[in-house]
């Protein structure tokens, strides 16, 4: 069942995070995309909720880059700002996330940039991956790009109705078809593409 | 002391594209195998259609061994390792990388067999670019044909030929060598953006066809039809379409009862007797080593693994490594230029959602030899691929063509709007050996088990980096006559890093000096040891490996069929 962990509306408890760096990782992935005119966003989509999980399982190599980071990035909002990062309006916050993006934050192990790059291709993962794995809650994702679902199956028929824009969503996720095992994978990290054919 | 088994004829060392299809006329021929492989079986329950888990964090293997072994790499002798990835995107399991590769299954060009006499024969020998080690192969295409063939109908392959004994078919592709025969089932389907694209090639006077698959456009050997649910892509086929080994020739060679199949069967080291002949293998079960002996080896682990085997197995008569005595194992080396393609946007929906990456339409006016390059200051070119290959989160990660940031409100809208409407174009392209591009052993890096893992030295030079401007440029012709309203082109040259299409290492040619392997695919310097895979190609032309691996491989075994008696008694 790709959503029940959230059927029952009650607050989900974390599996690696402190609910302190579970608040400024929401915060964060609201900005990146954000909830507007075009709909609901990463908040919705339950990307920090995904990463949380996550850093327990597969992305475990990235919890102290999560843990030094995000620690990092309240102190420079802090510093450079007044606010922590939560408080700062949503103008501010990017304008916090910007010198993140380019390696302008101070105060980071490493490099700011690759924090960020590192949270905005997890909340790609949180928002559009599977809603198996905690994310991509209610099809958020998915039904942002007009992704039309998991199929098993994709006729002639029902490709020429994609091309006519009229494939409707299924909101199926993989494990939905109750035919696939669930983790026959030892999960590594990050594969980073699929480009080499 | 490791455990001594029972004497078998010969011994295959991994049973994926290479040493799975070896197997059947082996086995077919009476011959008794052992297929060691360090991967267990899989099986359709296995290939869940999950970007995360396939696309993302590896796949569905059970038996992490090509991540941990990964090789370390520079582009030359004077460049420190670039950082180690920790993926490499091999299989291990029955059936090797053709569980999750994309399947494309093409036939090389007659001129790659003939590189330098027909380059010279054309153009001048001095249109051979410099510090290439390129050689003829000691055959030709024609010889080739017939395993071609074989492999064709053995594993099953969907095309449309373009060119039956010299009849020329125009929705083929008029550029192909004579085929005995057509495919044994018509091309994939094509999807109303694939159509558009080869209307424009056509409008531009350029001949696009289907692309051949090792996939089922219909029903064949019993197994399912294509699906195309979008998720063929390092996934691996939930409905047996996919004609993967593990599928084909490895099952055929097990109902002979001639091949036994032993899984999580990690090897070592190949064993060479007081004689110079190799007498066996020895591998690792969880811990436990054991001992084949066989009468004939055959590595086909792929290209880092047969080089790593030979360098790791040193004895008396080898003592730089098995096959080695002429310094030629992990020369040669050199891989397809694969990711210098371009991308392109359209202003509407391309529908590629659903689709795997062995759909789609080729041109191959601007492969290898197939255009005049008596003006140019480069030899070869590349097969331009426009295929239907989407998933959510690869979509999400699209470029913004440099009209949006790469986060926030704009680039939701962005993303909305055109999570469909890219395409990036894949053109694979001719690639030559150097001298100073080569695999040996990293002194530093070691695998989980203490051996030390390959070092790949290995640049594009300068004929490399041509080819792709030019083929780019022709790429980008096609997109923008199909519409495209903004184009990008992945850079090219630079270091070659790791490959999923690597080559030579223990090259084939009638000359032991340059060459481990003789024109059978066996060892100049012990006769009883093969090796399968593109490790032993000396060219790459314009097209992906996996078929001619495959030929070349089913060529061997059945030599060693055909000559058993000669070449097993060799020991005595
Ligand atoms: C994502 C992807 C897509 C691809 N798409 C295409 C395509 O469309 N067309 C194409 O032509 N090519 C494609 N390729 C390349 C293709 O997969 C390779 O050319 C082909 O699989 C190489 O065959 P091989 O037998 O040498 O290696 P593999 O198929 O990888 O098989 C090697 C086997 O040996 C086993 N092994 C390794 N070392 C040992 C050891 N020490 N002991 C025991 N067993 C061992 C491994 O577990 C494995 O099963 C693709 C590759 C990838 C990764």
């Amino acid at each position: 069942m790709a959503r029940a962990f959230q059927a029952s509306g009650a607050p989900e408890a974390l599996e690696s995070l402190s609910a302190h760096e579970m608040e400024v990782l929401d915060a964060i992935v609201g900005r990146l995309i954000p909830t507007d005119a075009n709909g609901p966003g990463a908040v919705e989509a339950g990307a920090a909720r995904y990463i949380d999980r996550a850093l327990a399982g597969a992305l475990s190599p990235t919890r102290e880059a999560y843990r030094s980071g995000l620690a990092a990035l309240d102190r420079y909002a802090q510093s450079s700002r007044g606010k922590t990062f939560k408080e700062l309006s949503p103008t501010d916050q990017d304008s916090v996330l910007i010198d993140v993006e380019t390696g302008a934050a101070t105060g980071f192990t490493g490099s700011s940039a690759a924090f960020f790059a590192m949270v905005l291709n997890h909340t790609h993962q949180g928002t559009f991956g599977d809603p198996y794995y905690g994310g991509n809650r209610d099809f958020a994702g998915w039904d942002l790009i007009g992704y039309p679902g998991v199929r098993t199956m994709v006729s002639p028929t029902d490709q020429r109705t994609l091309e006519a824009h009229q494939l409707k969503s299924n909101h199926k996720s993989a494990y939905d078809y109750g035919t696939f095992t669930k983790s026959s994978a030892r999960l590594s990290a990050d594969a980073g593409g699929d480009r080499q054919a | 002391m490791a455990n001594r088994l029972k004497d078998t004829d010969v011994v295959i060392v991994g049973l994926g594209a290479a040493g799975g299809v070896a197997a059947l006329p082996l086995a077919q021929a009476g011959i008794e195998v052992v297929g060691l492989e360090a991967g267990t079986w899989l099986t359709r329950k296995d290939f869940a259609p999950d970007e995360l888990r396939n696309n993302v964090r590896g796949w569905p293997q059970s038996v992490q061994k090509a991540n941990q072994e990964i090789p370390t790499s520079r582009p030359n002798a004077s460049s420190p390792s670039a950082p180690r990835g920790t993926v490499h995107p091999m299989q291990n399991s029955v059936g090797g990388t053709t569980l999750h590769y994309w399947g494309q299954s093409w036939r090389l060009n007659p001129w790659d067999f003939k590189v330098v006499s027909e380059t010279t024969r054309r153009y001048g020998a001095s249109r051979i670019p410099k510090g290439s080690t390129v050689e003829d192969w000691p055959f030709d295409y024609d010889e080739l044909e017939a395993y071609y063939d074989k492999v064709e109908y053995g594993v099953g392959v969907s095309g449309q030929a373009g060119n039956v004994d010299g009849r020329i078919d125009p929705r083929g592709n008029p550029f192909e060598a004579p085929r005995r025969r057509g495919y044994p089932m018509p091309p994939l389907r094509w999807t109303e953006f694939i159509e558009k694209m080869a209307g424009s090639a056509k409008s531009l006077g350029f001949h696009p066809f289907p692309g051949p698959a090792a996939v089922n456009s219909r029903s064949y050997q019993n197994r399912s039809p294509c699906m195309y649910h979008g998720f063929c892509n390092r996934g691996g086929c939930h409905v047996d379409a996919k004609n993967s080994t593990m599928v084909t020739t490895i099952p055929r060679a097990q109902a002979t009862g001639r091949l036994k199949v032993v899984t999580r069967a990690h090897v070592t080291t190949i064993e060479v007797d007081a004689n110079g002949q190799v007498a066996g293998v020895n591998y690792l079960t969880d811990g436990v080593e054991y001992f084949q002996p066989a009468k004939v080896v055959l590595v086909a682990g792929y290209t880092y693994e047969n080089v790593r085997l030979l360098l790791l197995s040193k004895s008396k008569a080898f003592p730089n490594g098995l096959s080695n005595n002429h310094g030629q194992v992990g020369r040669h080396y050199f891989s397809h230029n694969m990711l210098a393609g371009v991308s392109a946007l359209f202003p509407s929906n391309t529908s590629s959602w659903y689709g795997l990456p062995a759909q789609g339409v080729a041109v191959d006016d601007w492969a290898d030899d197939n255009f005049d390059h008596s003006g140019l200051d480069f030899i070869g070119g590349g097969n331009l691929w426009v295929y239907s290959d989407r998933r959510p989160i690869g979509a999400a990660g699209m470029s913004t063509f440099g009209r949006a940031p790469a986060w926030g409100s704009a680039w939701k809208a962005f993303i909305k709007e055109n999570a469909d409407r890219s395409n990036t174009a894949y053109i694979q392209k001719t690639t030559l050996p150097y001298e100073d591009n080569y695999i040996d052993l990293d002194p530093v890096v070691k695998d989980p088990l203490g051996f030390p893992v390959c070092r790949v030295t290995a640049e594009f030079k300068e004929n490399e980096r041509r080819v792709s401007l030019f083929t780019q440029g022709k790429m980008e012709q096609w997109y923008r006559e199909a519409g495209a309203v903004a184009i990008q082109r992945a850079p090219v040259g630079g270091a070659m890093g790791i490959s999923t299409h690597a080559y030579g290492g223990t090259r084939m040619g009638d000359n032991p000096a340059t060459n481990v392997v003789d024109r059978w695919g066996l060892s100049h310097e012990a006769p009883n040891l093969g090796v399968l895979g593109a490790s032993t190609m000396g060219t790459s032309g314009a097209h992906n490996p996996t078929l001619t691996v495959q030929a070349l491989a089913w060529r061997t075994a059945e030599h060693l069929a055909k000559n058993w008696n000669r070449i097993s008694n060799r020991r005595s």
